[in-house]
């Protein structure tokens, strides 16, 4: 099945799906390069697993078409795809016992000696001894190992994995994430993983693709997504941004802007818009970029450096770092983490402070949208 | 005192058990001796002597075993006929939005709550308008339209709690939808089939009242046991009922002991 069609990338063109008057995705177009592990991320009703359900075959697109290599498969239905998914809740086949779930797809397609490869599957999983066992016989973790070795027994073209870790406690997720990592890289197939967890599409997919009502906002690695958000969307669901509201002075190569009487400076080159003299800008920053001093040592600060004034008004102790809150004339509330190299005893709540930051570290964004889109943080089990 | 009442406290759920237990089956063990009496009159209702008179002539009363046979038969296709279009009633129900679902989801269990002498008496006024014949055909009929809303009644249940997330893993692993109905959405749904089939079994074999009314010169097995009553109850009766509790009782052991093995193996 997989071998006449073997390679390719996951191609859609301008797909995008209605349900009578409400638009679940909206015309996109998406390259998913062969062998990449692809990340679709976002909040619950974005649009990723409608997605997702096109390129599996379960959902039919209202326009455009999806194409694996150089098959069109925008009309076949999913039992004709060399494609499988891994569900949200693992579907497994409650009646028959974790050896027959796995030789489900290879006896579909009329496979007779299906044992050899099962045993080598369920090695791949270590689930050895639970293979005469029903699926509700096993911890959830297990269930999931069961899932992906039921997909992948079919060498697919494409894995599509639907929240797969949504069920997992936090331990075992991270662990399944590494674990899934393992295997995609050792199998060398596409994976396409939706979840609205960034922290798992950043540690896994090699290219993450960030959705909000129905649309691709931004498309990149993670660590570009991460250092270059280009909307407020993308800086708020990804991490945390610290954006404060500015007046451009001058653009150029080096921006310089001011907010209360703050003046500060970022690359023309990191601005997402093109600044205008005049004109306003949202201005970033990733908390950890902060540095933190007592008010009364400003002057050890280098020269160079974005600095902005505040009082300390909330701090919280993380272990490996401490993040504080600092009110100042800038942005209300400034989210500064702190390694804890050295602690300084006397960065306390009501402590007025300098922070600064070097100037190649700020970003820039249009100043024409929401400023707090995306800073709700999601619900669990979208 | 206080010791009867602490033991009586400990084993009360016992002692209430047990005494369900015997107010259930009181009936049958009561069926099951006077099956081996012998009476003197026409009736079997006061205990003479032991005698397997009966036992080893089952079939000596006249017409009683054919009255058996036909019961047997119209309890069979009843329940084939009503488990198939039972079946198919509930997957439409859950399944799929159409004009009147709602009407024919409560119409459905109109036959439940009806009373039974009510639904006999209308449907001999419909047999006899249309101008059928009352017999076997008619009696069907009835026993069919009567266990179908039970067969609705559990195959949904079943079929609601259902993921319909099996179903498309089924088609994204190459199976077709022929397959995936054979494969994950029949065997899925049995235990709630089964259940309906046993039912609809119980019920159109013991069926008396819609029977009576629609059955025109054709006599099964309850319509026997209540005409011979009027004249007298030969012992083969209870024969007869004693068989059929047995076989009842063994048909359930045997289930149990096939799942309890299934069990072990998987361990």
């Amino acid at each position: 099945m997989t071998d006449k069609t073997a390679g390719g990338d996951v191609r859609l063109t301008g797909i995008s799906k209605h349900y009578g008057s409400f638009t679940a995705v909206h015309p996109l177009d998406l390259t998913i390069p062969q062998g990449s592990f692809f990340a679709l991320l976002g909040a619950s009703g974005c649009g990723k697993t409608t997605t997702l359900r096109m390129i599996a075959g379960l959902e039919e697109p209202s326009t455009g078409t999806v194409r694996l290599g150089e098959q069109e498969v925008t009309h076949l239905p999913p039992y004709k795809r060399p494609v499988n998914t891994v569900f949200q809740s693992y579907a497994l086949f409650p009646h028959m016992d974790i050896f027959e779930n796995i030789a489900f797809g290879l006896r579909r397609r009329g496979i007779k000696s299906v044992k050899k490869q099962v045993d080598e599957m369920i090695e791949l999983v270590q689930l050895g001894e639970h293979a005469r066992k029903k699926p509700h016989q096993l911890s959830g973790g297990q269930q999931q190992r069961v899932a992906v070795a039921r997909a992948l027994i079919n060498h697919p073209q494409v894995l599509l994995l639907d929240e797969p870790l949504g069920a997992l406690d936090l331990k075992l997720r991270r662990q399944m994430q590494l674990e899934l990592k393992r295997i995609q890289t050792e199998v060398g197939i596409t994976f396409v993983h939706v979840t609205h967890d960034q922290e798992e599409a950043m540690t896994m997919a090699d290219t993450v693709a960030v959705m909000n009502g129905g649309r691709v906002e931004q498309l990149g690695a993670p660590a570009d997504l991460y250092e270059n958000p280009r909307t407020t969307f993308v800086a708020n669901f990804l991490g945390t941004s610290n954006l404060i509201e500015a007046a451009v002075e001058s653009a150029g190569d080096q921006v310089v802007v001011s907010a209360a009487g703050t003046t500060l400076r970022l690359p023309g080159a990191r601005c997402s818009t093109t600044p205008r003299t005049g004109g306003k800008l949202l201005v970033g920053v990733r908390p950890e970029k902060l540095s933190l001093v007592p008010a009364d040592e400003e002057h050890t600060i280098a020269a160079g450096r974005n600095k902005v004034t505040g009082r300390i008004t909330a701090s919280s102790f993380i272990g490996v770092s401490t993040q504080f809150v600092v009110d100042s004339p800038v942005c209300a509330e400034l989210e500064v983490y702190v390694q804890n190299i050295e602690r300084d005893a006397r960065l306390t709540p009501g402590t007025e402070v300098v922070l600064h930051w070097n100037p190649e570290h700020t970003f820039g964004l249009d100043a024409a949208q929401d400023i707090d889109a995306g800073t709700e943080t999601v619900e669990e089990g979208a | 005192m206080s010791a009867p009442l602490g033991w009586l406290r400990r084993h009360l759920v016992v002692i209430a058990g047990l005494a369900t237990l015997a107010y259930l089956t009181l009936p049958n063990v009561v069926v099951t001796v006077f099956s081996f009496n012998n009476p003197t009159g026409r009736f079997n209702y006061a205990w003479q002597e032991f005698s397997l008179e009966a036992w080893k002539d089952p079939c000596g009363v006249a017409d009683m075993c054919g009255s058996l046979s036909l019961s047997l038969q119209i309890a069979l296709w009843s329940t084939i006929g009503a488990t198939v279009l039972g079946t198919m009633i509930a997957f439409a129900l859950v399944r799929y939005r159409f004009r009147a679902r709602g009407a024919v989801n409560s119409l459905i269990f109109l036959p439940m709550a009806m009373p039974e002498i009510v639904m006999a008496a209308s449907l001999l006024a419909l047999f006899l308008n249309m101008g059928i014949e009352l017999g076997f055909w008619t009696i069907l009929i009835a026993h069919v339209m009567f266990c179908l809303s039970f067969v609705v009644a559990a195959v949904k249940a079943r079929v609601l709690s259902m993921d319909p997330r099996l179903e498309e893993a089924a088609r994204d692993l190459y199976a077709g939808p022929v397959q995936t109905f054979l494969r994950v959405t029949l065997p899925i749904a049995a235990p709630g089939i089964a259940a309906g089939a046993l039912l609809s079994f119980a019920l159109s074999f013991d069926d008396f009242i819609i029977t009576n009314f629609n059955s025109g010169n054709t006599v099964t097995f309850p319509m026997f046991v209540w005409g011979s009553a009027q004249r007298g109850t030969p012992v083969q009766i209870n024969v007869i009922g004693t068989a059929m509790f047995v076989i009842a009782v063994l048909v359930v052991l045997a289930g149990q002991v096939v799942s309890s093995r299934r069990q072990k193996q998987k361990h």
